[in-house]
């Protein structure tokens, strides 16, 4: 691609090349075998999903390029499609991405406190990153968790049945290195 | 008529249609109007605008008229509460965040939005006090603005940069509210085509950049043009204010450019108001002194005295009508008495004994037909975008063949390579099988040949070869004739239909420069830009030069004699298929200049020999007798020429093809006039500069 300027991207963090490692490599094959051979663009999915957890996170232009020339697609049509799902960071992350769900049924249960005290916590609004670049926080819709409202998600895991205190110590507990219960954070009863 | 055509009511009338039709095709074909957005007849259905909503009996809700398919007892209104109710909740959703800047919108005045809203909208909205959204606006090179808050997401600009013009580059990002159309990283879009995503777009968003805020559609008045900035003869409408020809726009025509233009014949306009020739002159020392006519016509009457006629040499551009170079080949070799004239300038010895060997004999419409296309150095993309668009929509829609022997281009779509130079076609002629096996159950082919094969010296025995092809694999028939020679210039046929090259023992074009520094050429009449460069020719004793532009030609001249652009005169073009189409006038030359054959007419008679025509009907009468095609009734139809033998049968040269067309933007004299042009010539520059880094 040549005559392009990119305007939304943070140009000290997109990397100077990108290219799948070999472990990488091998997962691609393996999702490109899902799909018939002349339809492999049907993969750009879980490949934009594979490449955005190999790379820091998030999809740089560069990224979906990648992601384009192994599927053989034109770019836009990758754009197109990382674009539309909220699940694909088009900025640059933390190292932990919180995920606060504020849809009904965890509102109802409080969520407002929960993304409250993230906030408070991390020093970093819904849809910023923290000045450490530890945490970024977002606000996002129903993850599917609502029997165990309110929940947050961090980076992979679930936290559900939250209170404004245990999001707290699930939070400090990876800003200090700790590895924290994943799951229901209920307290059991001594 | 099919026999299973399928009958439907649309309004209380009936109509029967085919089936796997769709509601709005039924409706158009019985006139019934329903309004609409992002349907459009030469791109595929998206049916996101939801204005050709209209009631189906027995439907439960208001369907999609784009993309609904008929079935047998249909009763459809398109006028009924329920649809006019559709209509009104449609438009005023459009209406939310549209913004109410028509009175400093381009498209004011043309705008289907505006059209519709007035039509078929409600008179107020519910939606007042909602803050617009607002959208930044694209950068998406020179020739096309973009105002994204007016876009009203139809997509067609999306579908005809991906399935016309073959740069998929465009698309829709984000979604809901926040969905923006564009190129997602700021980018210039690559195509010779995009001029037509203006006409396209529905709503001001994508408009024409140059012709931004200088006239609005009632202030002007439309004359039917046909272009010459290429061979294809693209029917044109131009818009005129006052004497200035405002913009370019096309005009449909399906057998040769459907309902698209170029780039080139789009936007070259600007050109044609800049840097005019507006009257004689003449040189005295070092400066171009104004002159009358009359002065003009003495001082070279008086130069041509008692000059021997061997050495007066005549060159003619490639961008002429019939009529200028009828009159202008007549004068130079009748009344002049020279016959070293030659409007080849590009180096071709292409002669016009028979026309079947340099048009296109399938014909442009024919590529529909077509089962393959061979490509004989031919860079089909910039030597007729709209051709190649062409090509690309039977490529998708029948998967047709297309191979090529010559250098590889960026065709956009895929091309089998079957070598680089003139002697694959003889192996291709030779090598049945291989034949066979590139074209597999192939009844009608279409060898396209193009510039780069036609300007080589060599040319004449690659006409053979192709020619011999041709005839060995059955491609000559009543019913169809796959030889097609590509012209690269608009009057590239022209002038092989009136022999404006050397008939006995003249000159020829390529042998003009050589001749200048052998101090050989006494006189050189040129007219108008020519392939040959300016500097190559200003050693010759005395120059005429005959042109628009005060070009590098007129620098070097001693006498200027300002003719009429493309745009100024009546004139009959022959395009790359030998068809005739007439051209009107759409503004008066400016100043002193004259219509081009009226020059040639008045000098003839100060030369003592005058031509024998004294208006435009008695010259066309003359041209009339040269060709059938050029008979009045033949007008703007495809004559097939009779089929004979031509070209060389030795063997072309090894050497391999080149690009022909390096220069897209400024491939010839009105191009290289234009501010516009040389824009896209500088960012087309700077792309391949980063290509190459």
């Amino acid at each position: 691609m040549s005559s392009v300027r990119i305007v939304h991207e943070p140009a000290d963090k997109v990397r100077d090349i990108y290219t799948w490692s070999k472990s990488a490599k091998a997962e691609v094959k393996k999702i490109l075998a899902k799909y018939p051979k002349d339809q492999s663009r049907s993969a750009v999915i879980p490949l934009l999903h594979l490449a955005q957890r190999e790379f820091d996170g998030w999809l740089p232009t560069k990224l979906m390029n990648l992601v384009a020339e192994t599927l053989d697609m034109p770019y836009i049509r990758v754009y197109e499609v990382a674009t539309f799902y909220t699940m694909f960071n088009l900025a640059p992350v933390g190292k932990y991405h919180v995920q606060v769900c504020t849809n009904c049924a965890c509102m109802i249960r409080g969520s407002d406190k929960i993304l409250e005290a993230v906030e408070k916590l991390t020093g970093a609004k819904a849809g910023e990153s923290s000045a450490d670049e530890m945490f970024t926080v977002s606000e996002v819709e129903c993850l599917g968790a609502c029997v165990n409202a309110p929940m947050m998600q961090v980076n992979d895991h679930y936290y559900t049945d939250l209170d404004a205190e245990s999001a707290k110590e699930v939070l400090t507990a990876l800003k200090e290195g700790k590895t924290p219960k994943v799951g229901s954070q209920v307290k059991e009863a001594s | 008529m099919a026999d299973n055509m399928i009958t439907l009511t649309i309004d209380g009338h009936e109509v029967q249609v085919e089936p796997g039709s769709t509601i709005m095709q039924a409706a158009k074909k019985l006139e019934v109007e329903i309004p609409h957005f992002c349907y459009h007849p030469r791109l595929s259905v998206a049916g996101n605008c939801r204005m050709c909503l209209v009631e189906v009996e027995g439907a439960p809700k208001p369907v999609a008229s784009c993309a609904f398919p008929v079935s047998e007892g249909m009763n459809v209104k398109t006028q009924s509460q329920l649809a006019e109710q559709a209509h009104k909740n449609v438009m005023e959703m459009l209406l939310i965040n549209h913004p109410l800047d028509c009175p400093i919108c381009d498209q004011g005045g043309e705008c289907d939005l505006q059209d519709i809203a007035v039509g078929y909208g409600s008179d107020r909205s519910r939606y007042g006090s909602c803050s617009k959204r607002s959208v930044e606006d694209k950068d998406i090179g020179p020739l096309v603005k973009t105002v994204m808050t007016r876009c009203i997401h139809c997509t067609r600009c999306v579908r005809f940069a991906t399935e016309v013009a073959g740069v998929e580059e465009f698309g829709a990002t984000f979604r809901g509210q926040d969905m923006k159309i564009g190129t997602y990283v700021e980018k210039a879009l690559d195509s010779e085509l995009s001029g037509n995503m203006i006409d396209l777009c529905p709503v001001g968003a994508l408009t024409n950049k140059p012709f931004a805020f200088s006239a609005r559609p009632w202030e002007m008045k439309t004359v039917n043009l046909i272009d010459v900035m290429d061979g294809m003869g693209t029917n044109i409408y131009a818009d005129v204010r006052d004497e200035e020809v405002m913009r370019m726009r096309p005009r449909t025509n399906e057998e040769i450019n459907e309902e698209w233009m170029t780039d080139t014949a789009r936007f070259a306009v600007d050109g044609l108001t800049k840097n005019r020739l507006t009257a004689p002159l003449v040189r005295e020392g070092k400066n171009l002194r104004q002159v009358s006519w009359q002065k003009a016509f003495d001082t070279l009457t008086e130069h041509l005295k008692g000059k021997r006629r061997d050495g007066i040499f005549a060159l003619a551009s490639s961008t002429l009508s019939a009529e200028d170079y009828y009159s202008f080949n007549m004068f130079m070799k009748e009344s002049v008495g020279t016959d070293n004239v030659d409007a080849r300038t590009d180096g071709s010895p292409i002669r016009g004994d028979v026309r079947a060997s340099y048009v296109m004999n399938s014909g442009i419409a024919a590529v529909d037909n077509a089962d393959a296309v061979l490509l004989v150095g031919c860079d089909l993309r910039r030597e007729s975008p709209l051709l190649n668009a062409r090509v690309r929509k039977n490529v998708l829609a029948k998967n047709i063949k297309v191979a090529s022997i010559g250098a590889l281009t960026n065709t956009t779509y895929d091309v089998k390579d079957l070598g680089r130079s003139p002697m694959d076609i003889l192996d291709l002629i030779e090598d049945e099988k291989l034949f066979k096996k590139t074209f597999p159950k192939t009844k009608n082919l279409m060898v396209i040949m193009g510039a780069e094969a036609t300007t080589r010296t060599d040319a004449l025995k690659i006409m053979g070869a192709v020619r011999k092809l041709c005839q060995k694999y059955e491609m000559i028939r009543p019913d169809w004739n796959g030889y097609n020679l590509l012209s690269l210039k608009a009057g590239q046929v022209a002038a092989l239909d009136f022999s404006v090259y050397p008939v006995a023992a003249g000159v020829e074009a390529k042998d003009v420069s050589k001749s200048v520094s052998e101090g050989l050429v006494k006189t050189l009449f040129i007219y108008g830009d020519v392939e040959i460069p300016a500097q190559e020719l200003q050693d010759a004793e005395y120059i005429v030069y005959m042109g628009t532009h005060h070009s590098a030609y007129a620098d070097i001249a001693d006498v200027v004699l300002p003719t009429a652009a493309y745009t100024e005169k009546e004139a009959l073009w022959v395009n790359t298929e030998g068809r005739v189409q007439a051209a009107r006038k759409a503004v008066n030359p400016p100043m002193q200049a004259k219509e081009d054959w009226k020059i040639f007419r008045a000098l003839s008679e100060c030369l003592g020999k005058k031509l024998p025509f004294d208006t435009l009907s008695q010259l066309r009468l003359l041209i009339a007798k040269v060709n059938d095609a050029y008979l009045p009734e033949n007008w703007g139809s495809f004559v097939v020429p009779a089929w004979d033998k031509f070209g060389l049968t030795t063997k072309p040269n090894k050497a391999e093809f080149e690009f022909s067309v390096p220069e897209y933007y400024l491939s010839n004299g009105y191009l290289r006039q234009s501010k516009v042009m040389q824009d896209c010539a500088a960012k087309a520059q700077d792309t391949n500069n980063k290509k190459v880094s």
